[in-house]
């Protein structure tokens, strides 16, 4: 019983405003003018973010982390999501939204407690509009629903963006979400990161249509734009946002990307795909092409490139002194925050701890 | 076929292997089950060998994973859900408390579900949140379910094998710290026991620990440490979770007059209560101290860099020891 695939990798649904090889195109619906500072600042986001995760991946490896969910190959799709959120727009995250954290202005060394293990989060969501990671595939769709309901509701001016993967499109809590941001027609962006992998399995495990084909059997629009493509994502991310904002409702746009690296790092994907994928998908570099983009328009030189490299530097530094600074809770901690207003059960558990541990005391 | 070393990982594939030579109707679903072999490997090479239609990457959705299985059933088949991990059971809790856990009863007896979901569980590999929980409570709570645990290498390959003939829906949970201990499994040697005895797997006088899965190991340890200060303790593998070998296990506290339970799940309204209460119901005059328990704390379960302190030990086990004796 093979399943065949019947999504054409590219095609004339796919929103594109800068080809792999860096030159600049033009879309009907969909466009896009900035400043050459804004363009040099997107790909310096760009390779900043690349940076996080190439730290955070070595950081893996040194055993300074427990786990790491790399986000290679997908920074555009980030960047661009990210940029176009604005101050009063609310991001729900999955596990791997590193770079929307970033653009969110999230410290990076952040993000590391929950991998490193000494928090699961712990981050106050309304500091920055960026609520906790998400591990449990596709909770959080309906979060950013209810949330698109209470700005609504409160006449806010915000949206709200749901990140989500091509896996989580089958889950039922990604499905209500469709159904109840429609319904209430919620000022919500279902953003997913099409990285055509959940774990092992391929997107034809997931959908026989194009996932953004989807929205429209919920009553909202749907589009799918070149993830590795920055400045069409940062155009159809901010046109969705607008949309939302103005009260015509949620739109799903599918970012159709691709996962460079292993799902994590405990994941082998030698063992299921081919290597020979993801050197076509080398060719589609989401930095490379804006980097030549900038080089071939003189909007910017080696200088220019030389100065982000060292910024990056600087930043995978900061990343590092801020995860060897990050140092196990006290272990009587693990009752904290249980409850908002304490527990007489905890409370007695507590101590039950605390006499235990004490009991060790002078015995060393 | 002579015996051979295997790991619990191992034994467990190597039982479904069996189960999918043996009858036809038996299915594995999962996410990664397939080409991957499943993220612990536990399904390796048996898509390749039964194929596509009998070992099935499902989309990702455990409530669909469930729910499919319960018309597989229905229809005839003997479906083996994986759960990756264990936090990840709950999008499916609905299926498996209302439908899969009711539909003999509500049928009259007419529909059985010979569904099998193997949930790998409990804590100590330094996992994030959501991947080191201890569900089983809420399953041997729920009425229709059978739950059972393997805690070795040969437990694991004629457990799953007996679950996946049992006519009845069970939840077999994997102690998934315990995938890589060895020990020698002989197929030919035949099932040692019934899918729902527990098992002494220590013999003792003085004090019974009434464990399962991955904290078997600890018990044994622990009793091991006790020996060399002269004490002599009893471990008892529950193996079955529910219905419990009551049996066996009374049998063993009326010897030892001192019962503590060893689990990895909250401590608070959990099997290891209801084990408790039991027994200082049956076993009430016999008892020399209340049953005591040694659990994971009534929390979440925590990061893994204080998990050790979350967990029973070796030493909290033998405080409890000490305190039960001291009585
Ligand atoms: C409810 C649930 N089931 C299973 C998992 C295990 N798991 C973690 S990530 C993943 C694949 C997710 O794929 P996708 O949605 O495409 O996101 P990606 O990881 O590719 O970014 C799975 C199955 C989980 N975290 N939550
Ligand atoms: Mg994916």
């Amino acid at each position: 019983m093979a399943v065949q695939s019947v999504q054409p990798s590219e095609g004339p649904e796919l929103v594109q405003l800068l080809t792999p090889e860096g030159e600049r195109v033009e879309h009907p619906d969909y466009s896009i003018d900035l400043t050459e500072d804004e363009y040099r600042e997107l790909y310096r986001d760009l390779v900043l973010v690349r940076r996080i995760d190439t730290e955070a991946t070595a950081l893996q490896r040194q055993g300074e982390l427990g786990l790491w969910a790399s986000l290679l190959g997908q920074e555009a799709a980030q960047v661009g999501a990210g940029r176009a959120l604005t101050g009063g727009d609310f991001a729900f995250p999955t596990y791997r939204e590193h770079g929307v954290a970033y653009c969110k202005g999230v410290d990076p060394v952040t993000l590391l407690g929950l991998f490193r293990g000494v928090n699961q989060g712990g981050w106050n969501p309304h500091d920055k509009g960026f609520q906790l990671y998400t591990i449990v595939i596709g909770s959080q769709t309906l979060h950013a629903t209810g949330y698109a309901m209470g700005l609504q509701r409160d006449g806010a001016d915000g949206a709200v963006m749901a990140f989500f993967g091509d896996g989580a499109s089958s889950q039922g809590d990604v499905n209500e979400a469709f159904v109840w941001s429609s319904v209430f027609q919620a000022p919500v962006v279902f953003f997913c990161q099409n990285n055509q992998w959940a774990i092992s399995e391929p997107l034809e495990r997931q959908s026989r249509i194009p996932l953004y084909e989807r929205a429209k059997g919920f009553g909202f629009p749907g589009v799918r734009v070149d993830g590795n493509d920055v400045l069409a994502v940062l155009a159809v991310s901010r046109a969705a946002l607008e949309r939302a904002r103005e009260g015509s409702g949620p739109t799903l746009v599918e970012a159709y990307t691709y996962r460079m690296g292993p799902h994590t790092t405990s994941d082998d994907p030698t063992r299921y795909r081919l290597a020979a994928e993801l050197e076509t998908w080398k060719l589609k570099d989401p930095i490379e092409r804006m980097k030549a983009y900038l080089s071939r328009t003189g909007m910017a030189d080696h200088d220019y490139f030389a100065e982000v490299d060292t910024a990056a530097d600087e930043l995978a530094a900061h990343i590092r002194a801020g995860c060897l600074a990050l140092d196990d809770p006290d272990p009587i901690t693990l009752f904290d925050n249980v409850y908002a207003g304490g527990s007489t059960l905890l409370d007695e558990e507590r101590e039950q701890l605390a006499a235990y541990l004490g009991s060790f005391e002078g015995a060393h | 076929m002579a015996g051979s070393t295997l790991t619990l990982g191992k034994a467990l594939n190597e039982g479904l292997r069996k189960a999918l030579e043996d009858d036809p109707k038996v299915l594995i679903m999962g996410e990664d089950v397939g080409r991957l072999g499943g993220v612990f490997r536990v399904t390796d090479g048996l898509q390749k060998d039964f194929g596509e239609d009998r070992v099935i990457d499902t989309p990702l959705a455990e409530s669909g994973i469930v729910g499919t299985a319960v018309g597989l059933a229905i229809r005839g088949f003997r479906p083996v859900c994986e759960i990756q991990f264990d936090g990840f059971v709950f999008p499916a809790f609905d299926q498996i408390v209302s439908q899969v856990a009711k539909m003999h009863y509500r049928s009259a007896g007419n529909v059985k579900l010979p569904i099998t979901i193997r949930i790998p569980f409990g804590g100590g590999i330094g996992a994030v949140e959501h991947h080191s929980e201890s569900p089983e409570s809420y399953f041997c709570h729920t009425p229709g379910l059978k739950v059972v645990s393997c805690s070795n290498p040969v437990d694991a390959y004629w457990m799953i094998q007996q679950a996946i003939a049992s006519d009845d829906p069970i939840v077999f949970f994997e102690p998934k710290r315990r995938y890589w201990d060895k020990a020698e499994v002989d197929p030919s040697a035949g099932a040692p026991r019934s899918l729902w005895d527990a098992e002494v797997v220590r013999a003792g006088s003085e004090v019974t620990l009434l464990t399962y899965g991955p904290s078997v190991k600890v018990c044994l340890e622990a009793a091991a440490a006790a020996e060399t200060e002269g004490r002599d303790i009893e471990v008892v593998d529950l193996r079955s979770l529910s219905p419990i070998d009551w049996k066996t296990v009374i049998a063993s506290v009326r010897k030892t007059q001192h019962a503590i339970v060893v689990s990895e799940a909250p401590v608070y309204a959990s099997l290891a209560s209801e084990i408790a209460a039991r027994i200082s119901e049956k076993c009430f005059y016999e008892l020399e101290s209340p049953v005591l328990r040694v659990c994971g704390f009534s929390t979440p379960y925590p990061t893994s860099r204080i998990e050790e302190d979350y967990l029973p030990d070796l030493d909290r086990i033998l405080d409890a020891v000490d305190r039960s004796l001291a009585f």
